[in-house]
């Protein structure tokens, strides 16, 4: 069986490409893969190509805003490209303003289901969400059982940055309550899966397997978080 | 002239929430609609949703016992409870499309007599905040809003036609502002319940789109 575990964020993310796309979950802060951030930031790749939520809290912790804040984002493709407060100005808000960032914005659904499809091998599919905005504009659109519907195309990364909170030695993964979120389809629709994980790593089949919530077939690299790592 | 006593932002959340009916799946938007959790009616059971993947989560955790794996769509620490359960991002979403949400409770810059409204972007600002909302508004079987009647400037947010990118066209049924009650009809905004001490004609002077003000028009209802 090949070895996936790794022995620090640094290794895990020392060969990750200028240009790359990676996908960031978590939601609420929860089942965000912080320490794999704070090593891509140190490792310093340029021009990368972000998929999350939003891009970056307020609070000063290490988030893909960091990433923006230091100028390794080109793009970021999320459901927030604005606060809904305009006191609330992020590093994003400030270099996107300024055009030093580009952006895509989808609906939280429609991203989430473009992960699913790329991963799933599906062409694109018609979604009810957006039809009748300006978002829908542009977009081939079809009525299917009497109601309009927008085509969406997958959503594919290079790179997916995990949290989790258990794993096993093959890889497989599971998450605690809404942790889960974004994870399972960024890894299922990234071609390297990277994961850091709450718990030490367990040997093969000592997690049920009707209990695994991401099977280790999609899973790369895991690190396990230390005591002196990043857990909020 | 001192300015004439509003509705409190909890009393507009908790008239919407005495509609939700027994078992409805509810999903409660970021900022004032979360206040529709803290009405209670013991004699209906009501499932609560968030779109990071969570059905049947409980009230918001006391400080100090939060549980840091488990937040609402606010990123709030909620609590536990018996019979909840966790889905992906996509599950939970499919939920909202799958038409399993009975309503949604949202917050609008502007809502429009022809039932469209809007809240993801306001066009002076570069880009946009959508979140859920376009997938729930589109979706979900009912949509109900919770806003201030009017813009902090005293401009009508209440329009025979959005002026603001809509998140939905045609869905909003239901709306609670700090002036009364409010149902979407194919005729327009009709006033159902107005705010104590308001009435329709003040109502209207502060309201763009023509109310239609029934013959059995109410006074707001409070909780019991």
């Amino acid at each position: 069986m090949k070895n996936k575990i790794f022995n620090s964020f640094d290794e895990a993310v020392a060969g990750l490409p200028d240009g790359s796309t990676v996908m960031f979950p978590g939601f609420g802060g929860v089942g965000l893969p912080r320490n794999l951030i704070a090593a891509l930031n140190r490792q310093g790749a340029k021009n990368l190509t972000g998929i999350s939520n939003n891009a970056g809290a307020l609070d000063d912790k290490i988030d893909v805003g960091t990433l923006v804040e230091a100028g390794q984002m080109k793009k970021m493709i999320c459901a927030f490209t604005a606060a809904t407060h305009p006191s609330r100005v992020t590093p994003f808000t400030r270099m996107y303003n300024n055009d030093e960032i580009d952006a895509e914005l989808v609906p939280q659904g429609t991203l989430a289901e473009r992960m699913r499809a790329a991963g799933a091998g599906i062409g694109g599919f018609y979604t009810p969400s957006s039809v009748g905005t300006e978002l829908a504009e542009g977009k081939e659109h079809r009525e299917i059982n009497g109601r309009m519907h927008v085509l969406e195309h997958p959503l594919f990364g290079d790179y997916a940055f995990i949290r989790a909170w258990k794993a096993d030695t093959f890889g497989n993964l599971q998450f605690r309550l809404t942790q889960r979120n974004f994870n399972v389809v960024m890894a299922m629709a990234a071609t390297v899966t990277i994961v850091e994980v709450e718990n030490e790593i367990v040997e093969a089949g000592e997690l049920d397997p009707d209990h695994i919530h991401v099977p280790g077939i999609y899973v790369d690299r895991i690190v396990t978080i230390p005591p002196d790592g990043i857990w909020y | 002239m001192a300015e004439k006593p509003k509705l409190e932002r909890q009393a507009m959340c908790d008239r919407l929430a005495m509609e939700f009916q027994d078992e409805w799946i509810v999903n409660l938007g970021v900022g004032m609609p979360t206040l529709c959790s803290n009405y209670v009616d013991p004699s209906r059971d009501i499932i609560t949703h968030s779109e990071n993947g969570v059905i049947g989560y409980g009230p918001l955790a006391e400080e100090g016992k939060e549980d840091g794996h488990l937040v609402n769509a606010g990123g709030q620490f909620v609590t536990a409870q018996p019979g909840m359960s966790i889905l992906h991002h996509a599950d939970s979403f499919a939920v909202i499309r799958g038409g399993m949400v009975d309503v949604t409770v949202m917050g609008a810059y502007e809502v429009a007599e022809n039932g469209d409204f809007a809240n993801w972007r306001i066009p002076t600002r570069k880009g946009g905040g959508i979140g859920g909302a376009m997938d729930l508004a589109a979706c979900a079987k009912r949509v109900f809003i919770a806003m201030e009647h009017n813009t902090r400037e005293g401009g009508p947010k209440l329009l025979s036609r959005c002026t603001l990118p809509i998140t939905a066209p045609g869905v909003v049924k239901l709306l609670a502002t700090d002036l009364g009650l409010f149902e979407i009809t194919p005729e327009g905004f009709v006033l159902r319940e107005h705010a104590p001490g308001w009435n329709p004609e003040e109502i209207q002077e502060l309201t763009e789109a023509k109310l239609i003000i029934p013959s059995d028009l109410k006074e707001f209802r409070f909780r019991a």
